[in-house]
């Protein structure tokens, strides 16, 4: 008899690969520190407090809500840090400090643990705070809000790339020298991380790889120009969603095949929302609508198992 | 008609058997029109109009209506009463009949009214289904109210047009919202749901 060793599972003793929860999001704090750290260099000490107020709260309320539950305090594995983090970096340096409190009680207690805690919310957690702090507080979020980051100068008010496309060179948006959020102008500082998690094996390179390359593509076929489709990808968040967000465990499909449906599809809804709605973003709209349909793609894109018969139609 | 079956079944809508919190009926005017605690208590109250009314007449008739064709009735029933409160708000309420609007006719298919016809008016007499149709429609009210209250307080800052949050309070847009709607709607449920379990384990002990 010939098994093929990966699908067959033998009995006990299995080799551990030793790698924990609280390991998986050490390394993910560890990627996503870089990119804090342009932020900060670029809006200044108000970006790290707001960071800082992000994490404490995070995981403040992940220890409120289990102590209030009786349910065993979670915080240790990390994971409320990594969502505090996120959150910080989808926010605008310039929000009231009230906002990063009110998003991680959203983020925590609405999303994750109400569900069930980590691996059981159906949303990205960091996203869905965002998302509504965004409908509820437009004016703190968007606009005027943004600042532009050029060293040396006091904080500007100006529009973003995406609102106004022709002020920026591809190199000022690769360098983070242009307003946005506080985690996603640090566009080197996200793909040096991003390229670590994947070089690590804690992220697959499918989703990130194939949302950018769907994105580039589309624009590129729509424009008609490569330097509006690279101009895509370097602008907003797409490269904060495609290598930290869209690859979150709990709310991205399982399997290989899936992944790359999961990175196209939001490859795709970015640029729909970009092109044809009235928003100029739309990566965390693209990530959450995406995130709905992973328990679909699970199960409908299951690899078949070694001996299994296919179904006749 | 003794008064406890009445009393019985009067406060059986109202907690037992809450339309909104326990039977989960009626969610399009509870998730469409409660970003206002006035509209709450106005959609509940003209509901609970129609509930009383149709309850009543549908069980007076329910000798008379053939049971094949006991649906058409119903919603003829029930469609009369409607426009009775939906001329009345017009004339009388004319504000709020245009906040309301579309949702004042669609109150003909909300599905409390029809459980109630099909469950309840058509198999009981008709003081016994009066007293249940302003008990559901009570149970709706108070659940549309509170849900409208939480929702305008949050949204605006204010219940019933007053100011109710201090000044540095800043509306929070997504609760007036539909997905603030879903979402408090769904945390009102547990918190309701949460509540009475807590409740009825207290009695339990007790006992």
């Amino acid at each position: 008899m010939e098994y093929s060793g990966l699908k067959r599972v033998a009995s006990s003793p299995h080799i551990r690969a030793g790698r924990s929860v609280q390991g998986v999001m050490l390394e993910v704090i560890v990627a996503l520190v870089p990119a804090g750290a342009f932020g900060v260099y670029f809006f200044g000490w108000r970006a790290l407090l707001v960071i800082a107020v992000s994490v404490f709260s995070a995981v403040f309320w992940e220890w409120l809500y289990a102590h209030m539950a009786k349910k065993p305090c979670t915080v240790g594995d990390l994971s409320a840090v990594v969502t505090g983090l996120l959150l910080a970096y989808n926010l605008p340096a310039s929000v009231p400090l009230w906002m990063p409190v009110v998003g991680a009680l959203l983020a925590i207690v609405l999303v994750k643990m109400i569900f069930g805690g980590l691996g059981a919310n159906f949303v990205n957690p960091a996203l869905t705070a965002r998302a509504i702090l965004m409908t509820s507080w437009v004016d703190f979020m968007s606009g005027g809000a943004y600042q532009t980051a050029v060293r040396g100068l006091d904080a500007v008010s100006a529009a973003t790339p995406l609102a106004a496309p022709e002020s920026y060179s591809l190199w000022q948006l690769f360098a983070g020298q242009c307003p946005g959020c506080i985690g996603e102008v640090g566009r080197v500082a996200l793909l040096v991380g991003g390229v670590y998690l994947m070089v690590r094996k804690v992220i697959s390179w499918r989703i990130p790889v194939f949302m950018l390359g769907t994105l580039f593509v589309c624009t590129w076929l729509a424009e008609g120009s490569v330097y509006a489709a690279a101009f895509a990808i370097l602008s907003g968040g797409a490269f904060l969603g495609a290598f930290f967000m869209a690859t979150d465990y709990a709310t991205s499909p399982v399997t290989p095949v899936g992944k790359i449906v999961m990175g196209v599809g939001c490859g795709l809804l970015v640029f729909v929302i970009r092109r044809f709605s009235s928003m100029p973003e739309g990566v965390s709209y693209a990530i959450l609508i995406m995130n709905l349909t992973v328990p679909l793609l699970d199960r409908y894109l299951k690899p078949r198992v070694y001996g299994e018969v296919r179904k006749r139609a | 008609m003794d008064v406890k079956a009445l009393k019985k079944t009067l406060l059986n809508g109202i907690f037992n058997e809450n339309p909104t919190f326990r039977l989960v009926l009626g969610m399009c005017p509870t998730l469409s029109i409660t970003y206002q605690a006035s509209n709450g208590i106005g959609m509940g109250l003209a509901t609970t109009f129609v509930l009383v009314f149709s309850n009543l007449v549908i069980s007076l008739l329910r000798n008379l209506i053939p049971e094949k064709i006991r649906i058409p009735a119903f919603i003829v029933i029930i469609a009369t009463f409607v426009t009775v409160v939906e001329m009345v708000m017009q004339a009388f309420l004319p504000s709020l009949y245009d906040t309301l609007g579309v949702f004042i006719s669609l109150i003909v298919v909300n599905c409390i009214i029809f459980a109630r016809a099909e469950a309840f008016a058509f198999k009981n007499p008709p003081l016994l289904s009066a007293m249940d149709g302003l008990g559901m429609g009570l149970g709706f009210t108070m659940a549309i109210t509170l849900l409208s209250c939480i929702r305008e307080l949050l949204g605006s800052g204010t219940i019933f047009g007053a100011r109710f949050m201090p000044e540095w309070f800043e509306p929070m847009a997504i609760a007036v919202q539909p997905a603030g709607g879903f979402i408090l709607l769904g945390l009102t449920l547990a918190a309701v749901t949460a509540l009475s379990v807590r409740a009825q384990k207290r009695k339990e002990a007790a006992k």
